[in-house]
C-alpha cells in the first residue's frame, strides 16, 4: 500500500504572546488516502482552518507550527522555505475558499488568472495553457466555457464563481485539494451542485480532498471519512457512517442531536449547555469536560488521546482506559 | 378569544428604484431600472402561530419582513396587524402599535450597540415606552427579561463584545421582549450561530412562544430550521409566494416544483449519499425575471403557458400552490 497522500502527525499550531503561548491545535494526526474526501467538522472557533492554513503553509504570522510534521505523498513539507512552499501551492496542493470573490483578482478575466496559473505549473504555453483552461471551465460544469473565459469575476453567479476556483485549483492536476467552507457561502441549491462537483472529481482524477466546514449535511453528503474537532483536538475520527449514525464523542454526540431535521418531529433539540472556551481559558484535562452531561472522574485532571473504538477512534475516557495511576496524576 | 388572524398581508409588493445616477443616465443614455423585489405577497399569520417565510438569497423574504414591521413603505399591497393597517401613517406611528412588534435581527454583532452596557439595550425600549413608574422598576424589569433568556442578571453591566455571538443574540432578544410584543419578526435568528448555540436560542424561542404567548413570523433560508418551528410556511422565489402550506403537509407533500427541488438539495445525514434527482441552474437575475412563471427556467414541468403567463395562488388540500403544472394535473 502507498503512502496516503496527506499525513499530519502530532501537528500543533499556537500562537506566542508576551507571556503565554496559546495553543489553537494541540497535537492532532490524520491521514487522507488518494481519492478519499476527509471531512474537518467543528464550531468557530475549533481550529480547523488553522489546521488546513497550517497544512499550506499559509499561517498569518504570528501564528507558528509548534510541533509535528506535516507529510505530502510521504515528504516533510512542514520545514520548507516560503518560496519552496510556493511551489507547492497550486502545483500539489489546490486551494477552494469560502468566498470565491478572495481567490479571484476582479481586475483580470478568469481566463487569464487560469492560465497564468497553468503556465506557471505546467508544460502547458500559450495557446495549449488557455486549451487547457477552457476544458478546465468545461469539466467543473460551467456552461458555455468557450464564450465566458473572457469574462471577469464579477459577471458571474456566486455558484459559478466557485466553479471558476475550483477549476483554478486543479488547474495543475494536483494531489490534494484543500477546501475550506466551499458551500457555506452558497444557496442551498447551488451548495448541492458544488458537492456533487467536488466528489466527481475526488472519483475521476483520485484527487484526496480535505472538506472543512461547520455543517455536518456537507459531511454526510460528501466525505468518506470524518474528523470532529473540539477546542483545538480531534475528539472522534472515522468513516462517516459510524460518527454521523453512532458517535461516540459526547460532543459529537451532542453535536448530531442539536441540528434539526427534515424528518423528525422533536419537540425541542438536544442542547449543549455554555460554548466553545477561549484559546486562553482551554479547561484542564479533557476540554469539553465543563459541557459534557457524562463527565466522571478522570476528565477533569487527565486529557484522554484518541484511541480505537469500535470501528473509529474516539479520544474520550468512556472508551479508553483510564490508566490505572490516575488518582496519583498531577 | 379572537380568531381572526393577527397579521393580514395583502398582494404586498415592493420595487427599488435601483437606476444609476441622473447625470449617468442622461450622459449614456440609460433607462431608469427598477427592482422588483416582491410581487403579491398574502398570507396571513393566526395569533400564538410560527409562520415562516424559506427561500434563497434574493427570494424577497426580508424586505416583506421589513414592510410588515414598518421599516420600508411597501409599493402596494396593505399590512393590517390586529384591525390596524400599517401603511396608515397616522394609525401605525401611533405607540400602541409599534410596541406589540419587535424584531430580531441575523447578526447580533450588528445589532447591538457596542457603546451601550446590555442592561441598558434591553431597558431602552422601556424607558421609551414608560412601561414602568422608576428607575427600581425598570431594573427589576431588566433583571427578569435577562433570566427569562438564560443569561445571569449581573451580566448587565457587560458590553456587547463581553458575551458570545449566542449570548448576544439572547441579549437581541430580551430587547425584543422588552415592551411586552404579542409578535416578534425573526430575520434569520440563528443563521449567524453555531449548531449548538442554535439549539439553544431555537428551544429558548419555543419555551418564551409558550410562556408569552407570542405570534412569530420566523425568515430562513434553513429548511431544517422552518421545519422544526413553524406551524405554517411560505415558500418564496424571486419575490413571489409559490406554496404556502401547514408545514407538516409541506415537508412530506411539497407541491410546486422548486418546493421539491429545494427539500431534495438538503442534504441529509441520514446516509442518502447519492441524489435522486439533480439540481439544475441558479436563480435568475431579479434585474430581469423571466417572463410568466419565474421559475420556469429551471421547472422540467414547464410548457408553453408556463413561460407566458404567471400563474396564481389556488388552493389544493390544505395548501395553497401557484403552478399551472399543479392546476392542470400534470404533476
Amino acid at each position: 500500500m502507498s503512502a496516503p497522500v496527506l499525513s499530519v502527525r502530532r501537528l500543533r499550531v499556537e500562537f506566542p504572546r508576551r507571556h503565554e503561548t496559546l495553543v489553537a491545535v494541540n497535537d492532532i494526526s490524520f491521514d487522507i488516502a488518494r481519492g478519499e474526501v476527509l471531512g474537518v467538522v467543528g464550531e468557530s472557533g475549533a481550529g480547523k482552518s488553522l489546521t488546513g492554513n497550517a497544512v499550506i503553509g499559509l499561517l498569518e504570522p504570528p501564528g507558528r507550527i509548534g510541533g509535528g510534521e506535516v507529510l505530502l505523498t510521504g515528504e516533510r513539507i512542514d520545514r520548507l522555505s516560503p518560496e519552496a512552499m510556493r511551489h507547492i501551492r497550486g502545483k500539489r496542493i489546490g486551494m477552494v475558499f469560502q468566498d470565491p470573490l478572495t481567490s479571484l483578482n476582479p481586475l483580470y478575466r478568469i481566463g487569464r488568472q487560469l492560465v497564468e496559473t497553468i503556465e506557471a505549473h505546467t508544460e502547458y504555453k500559450g495557446a495549449a495553457a488557455r486549451r487547457r483552461a477552457i476544458g478546465l471551465l468545461a469539466e467543473v460544469g460551467l456552461p458555455a466555457a468557450e464564450a465566458r473565459i473572457d469574462n471577469y469575476p464579477h459577471q458571474f453567479s456566486g455558484g459559478m464563481r466557485q466553479r471558476v476556483v475550483i477549476a483554478l485549483a486543479l488547474a495543475a492536476d494536483p494531489e490534494l485539494v484543500i477546501a475550506d467552507e466551499p458551500t457555506t457561502a452558497l444557496d442551498v441549491s447551488v451548495q448541492a451542485q458544488i458537492i456533487a462537483l467536488l466528489k466527481r472529481i475526488c472519483r475521476e482524477r483520485g484527487t484526496a480532498i480535505m472538506l472543512i466546514t461547520h455543517d455536518m449535511g456537507v459531511i454526510a453528503e460528501a466525505a468518506d471519512r470524518v474528523a470532529v474537532m473540539y477546542a483545538g483536538r480531534i475528539v472522534e475520527i472515522g468513516a462517516v457512517r459510524d460518527v454521523i449514525g453512532r458517535p461516540l464523542h459526547p460532543y459529537s454526540a451532542g453535536l448530531m442531536g442539536s441540528i434539526p431535521k427534515l424528518d423528525s418531529d422533536l419537540d425541542r433539540l438536544v442542547q449543549i449547555s455554555g460554548s466553545m472556551p477561549r484559546l486562553t481559558s482551554i479547561p484542564s484535562g479533557c476540554a469539553f469536560h465543563p459541557r459534557c452531561p457524562r463527565i466522571f472522574e478522570p476528565c477533569a485532571k487527565l486529557r484522554p488521546d484518541l484511541a480505537p473504538s469500535g470501528q473509529s477512534h474516539v479520544a474520550c475516557w468512556l472508551y479508553n482506559k483510564v490508566p490505572t495511576n490516575a488518582e496519583a496524576a498531577p | 378569544m379572537n380568531l381572526a388572524p393577527l397579521v393580514q398581508v395583502d398582494s404586498l409588493g415592493r420595487v427599488f428604484d435601483v437606476s444609476r445616477p441622473w447625470l449617468e443616465r442622461v450622459t449614456q443614455r440609460l433607462a431608469r431600472q427598477y427592482l422588483v423585489a416582491a410581487t403579491d405577497v398574502t398570507f396571513s399569520i393566526a395569533r400564538r402561530e410560527t409562520f415562516a417565510l424559506v427561500g434563497e438569497s434574493g427570494s424577497g423574504k426580508s424586505t416583506i419582513a421589513r414592510m410588515i414591521v414598518g421599516l420600508i413603505p411597501p409599493s402596494a399591497g396593505t399590512v393590517v396587524i390586529d384591525g390596524i393597517s400599517m401603511s396608515d401613517r397616522a394609525q401605525s406611528a401611533s405607540r400602541q402599535v409599534r410596541k406589540r412588534i419587535q424584531m430580531v435581527f441575523q447578526d447580533p454583532y450588528a445589532s447591538l450597540d457596542p457603546r451601550w452596557r446590555a442592561a441598558d439595550i434591553i431597558a431602552e425600549p422601556i424607558r421609551e415606552f414608560d412601561l414602568t413608574r422608576s428607575r427600581a422598576a425598570t431594573n427589576a424589569r431588566v433583571n427578569e427579561l435577562l433570566s427569562l433568556v438564560g443569561l445571569d442578571p449581573v451580566d448587565g453591566v457587560k458590553y456587547p463584545h463581553e458575551f458570545s455571538g449566542g449570548q448576544r443574540q439572547r441579549i437581541a432578544i430580551a430587547r425584543a421582549l422588552a415592551s411586552e410584543p404579542e409578535f416578534i419578526v425573526c430575520d434569520e435568528p440563528t443563521s449567524a450561530l453555531d449548531v449548538s448555540v442554535q439549539a439553544q436560542v431555537l428551544n429558548l424561542m419555543r419555551d418564551l412562544q409558550d410562556r408569552l404567548g407570542l405570534t412569530y413570523l420566523l425568515i430562513s433560508h434553513n429548511l431544517a430550521v422552518v421545519r422544526h418551528m413553524a406551524s405554517r410556511v411560505g415558500v418564496m422565489y424571486l419575490g413571489r409566494v409559490v406554496e404556502i402550506a401547514p408545514a407538516k403537509e409541506l415537508f412530506r407533500n411539497p407541491r410546486h416544483p422548486y418546493t421539491r427541488m429545494l427539500l431534495d438539495a438538503v442534504p441529509h445525514l441520514d446516509q442518502a449519499q447519492e441524489r435522486q434527482g439533480s439540481v439544475e441552474g441558479e436563480i435568475p437575475n431579479p434585474l430581469d425575471p423571466p417572463k410568466g412563471c419565474p421559475f420556469h427556467p429551471r421547472c422540467c414541468h414547464a410548457n408553453a403557458r408556463c413561460r407566458t403567463e404567471p400563474p396564481a395562488m389556488m388552493a389544493a388540500g390544505s395548501a395553497s400552490v401557484s403552478c399551472h403544472a399543479v392546476e392542470e394535473g400534470r404533476i
